[in-house]
């Protein structure tokens, strides 16, 4: 039967209402509604916004618009078959979300340590390549909003060489299914290891090339510098993690902290906004922390390519689905494991009753969602304008906010 | 960095409704409590100079269906210079799911409370803004809980899905 939609007066109610009231609203004061179909929102954000004049007094967040219910359906899916579904969290950087949760799966049946390692070296070098993926969406994105229209679509370009890459290893170029419990879908194909130098070396000189155009830009630096600072206090308070606290100045990453996968063994910096354009955590302090962070990433791929042309060479033998278990029923525990994704703790709670197959409770603690709650404290007093630099730098995915 | 069991003792003498009890099976390891402790016991726990817990990771709601009758709210602590993790849970029950709210010492528990009330209908008292957060605001019936039915028709919508024919 061809459902059919007929209307009622009531359907065209707010599903929604406005938090803000208008009868309290005091003389020249005004409730201006921002998305949620807004290319500036980055996805499908409703922003109420209390205005006066130009300024802006509060902010009231509505998300929601994107919920596609992952925990209900993880609740009801094998343990290997939620993972096309966290691929859908955070879209622009699916490979860490599986890292993350097969992490965790794999912490529950105490089969951590007996990943090959030429399976997490695997992991890590994807990772890494999206993290790159992921920053590159972030600051092209992020000049965009503010005006500049060209360092978008160089970053584009350059980014597609990222998604051709990860197309060739998993036969998708956004959501990859790729990094399974216990092992990988496949291992990296023939000639991997040499593209990936290659883009390596084409990518550094166009890196400095953004940063002239864009990060270093004296119309950048006006818009972003100052604005927005987000202190280090309020951060920890609101939990805020990945590049935005470490851009309010702390030495914070967990791939360092909690050393998962081979992480150890690899040599990078974290590093940290120190406020040289304007204060400590304003939004060029963000934006920078993730351009330097691009050049981590850089760095880790070159050591990986290392390791997995040297050390753990492909063998004929090699096969990265050993491990991977046909039947996955873990003890009956609770866990939580968090990883780094490029927008900060990706956490999952498990609970796991033993006698299923299935979840007993699977939570997503998002990070865009924590990051965004932060909004409505470092929005008052400002402009509307500012208002936009803020939402950007924030970098929110709204697939991560609404699960 | 403090030892488990100095967690324990702390959270021991911070408690006047009930004795916390170790959750073994848990990773991080977890402590139950009594949900009349929850503020007290946090409130310890965060300004205390050996625990010093400044970050709360996550809030997590699980339903433990209608035979059990219980509820329980899940929260992972986390000390970033200590480098310390802990796991906090409050069993409620079901008919009458209500906890005080923990907003007022951490921010990040404002939406997370709220996405907990949203799903699971546990009500968080003294929470500053307690609405529903992804669902629509007109939406009936917790969908998370496990014994959620989803109503038949939103706004004139039918919800459950038919094949086209």
């Amino acid at each position: 039967m061809k459902q059919t939609y007929q209307y009622k007066e009531g359907n065209l109610v707010q599903s929604e209402p406005n938090k803000l009231k208008a009868e309290n609203l005091r003389s020249e004061e005004m409730i201006i509604n921002l998305g949620p179909q807004h290319p500036s929102t980055h996805g499908v954000l409703r922003l109420e916004v209390l205005m006066d004049g130009e300024i802006v007094k509060e902010v009231v967040p509505h998300i929601g618009y994107l919920h596609r219910c992952f925990e209900k359906h993880a609740e009801n899916l094998p343990y290997n078959q939620v993972i096309p579904f966290v691929d859908r969290l955070d879209y622009v950087a699916a490979m860490n979300n599986e890292h993350a949760y097969a992490m965790g799966v794999e912490r529950m049946l105490g089969i951590e340590h007996q990943i090959p390692k030429r399976v997490e070296y695997v992991r890590v070098l994807v990772a890494e390549l999206n993290r790159i993926a992921s920053h590159f969406i972030a600051i092209g994105t992020y000049g965009m909003d503010i005006g500049a229209f060209t360092p978008f679509f160089w970053i584009m370009r350059d980014r597609e060489h990222i998604l051709r890459m990860l197309e060739w290893a998993s036969g998708a170029r956004l959501l990859y299914n790729y990094i399974w419990i216990g092992g990988l879908f496949y291992d990296i194909p023939v000639g991997f290891e040499e593209r990936c130098r290659e883009f390596i070396h084409y990518i550094r000189p166009k890196l400095s090339e953004l940063e002239r155009i864009l990060i270093d830009n004296k119309i950048f630096i006006e818009r972003t510098a100052g604005v927005g600072v987000l202190p280090l206090d309020l951060a920890i308070n609101c939990g805020v993690t990945g590049p935005m606290l470490r851009a309010s100045g702390l030495r914070f990453d967990l791939r360092r902290v909690d050393g998962y996968s081979v992480y150890p063994e690899l040599d990078f910096e974290v590093p940290v906004g120190e406020g040289k354009m304007g204060k400590t955590g304003d939004c060029w302090d963000r934006t920078f922390v993730r351009y330097r962070e691009i050049h981590e990433s850089l760095r880790i791929l070159e050591q990986c390519l290392d390791k997995l042309t040297g050390e753990h060479k492909r063998t004929r033998e090699f096969d990265p689905q050993a491990l991977v278990p046909k039947k996955i029923r873990p003890k009956a525990q609770d866990l939580y494991v968090r990883a780094e994704i490029p927008k900060g703790e990706l956490g999952f709670f498990f609970r796991a009753d033993g006698r299923n197959d299935v979840p007993f409770r699977c939570k997503c603690r998002s990070c865009s969602f924590v990051n965004l709650s932060v909004l409505p404290e470092i929005s008052k007093g400002i402009l509307v304008a500012d208002l936009i630099a803020i939402i950007g730098s924030i970098d929110v995915v709204m697939g991560e906010v609404d699960r | 960095m403090p030892v488990f069991d100095e967690i324990v003792s702390l959270i021991k003498s911070a408690c006047t409704a009930g004795d916390p009890v170790v959750d073994e099976n848990a990773s991080p390891k977890a402590i139950k409590i009594q949900a009349l402790d929850l503020v007290k016991v946090c409130k310890a726990l965060h300004a205390n100079p050996l625990t010093y817990f400044d970050s709360l990771s996550c809030v997590t709601g699980i339903d433990n269906g209608t035979q059990a009758g219980t509820m329980e709210v899940v929260y992972n602590l986390y000390s970033i210079p200590f480098n310390t993790h802990l796991m906090l849970k409050v069993i409620l029950p079901r008919d009458q799911a209500e906890v005080e709210s923990v907003s007022s010492i951490w921010r990040t528990a404002d939406w997370l409370e709220r996405e907990v009330f949203d799903m699971y209908g546990i009500h968080f008292k003294n929470h500053p803004d307690l609405r529903r957060i992804l669902m629509p605001a007109d939406w009936e019936g917790y969908p998370l809980r496990k014994d959620y039915k989803h109503q038949e028709y939103y706004r004139n919508i039918k919800i459950a899905f038919e094949q086209p024919q």
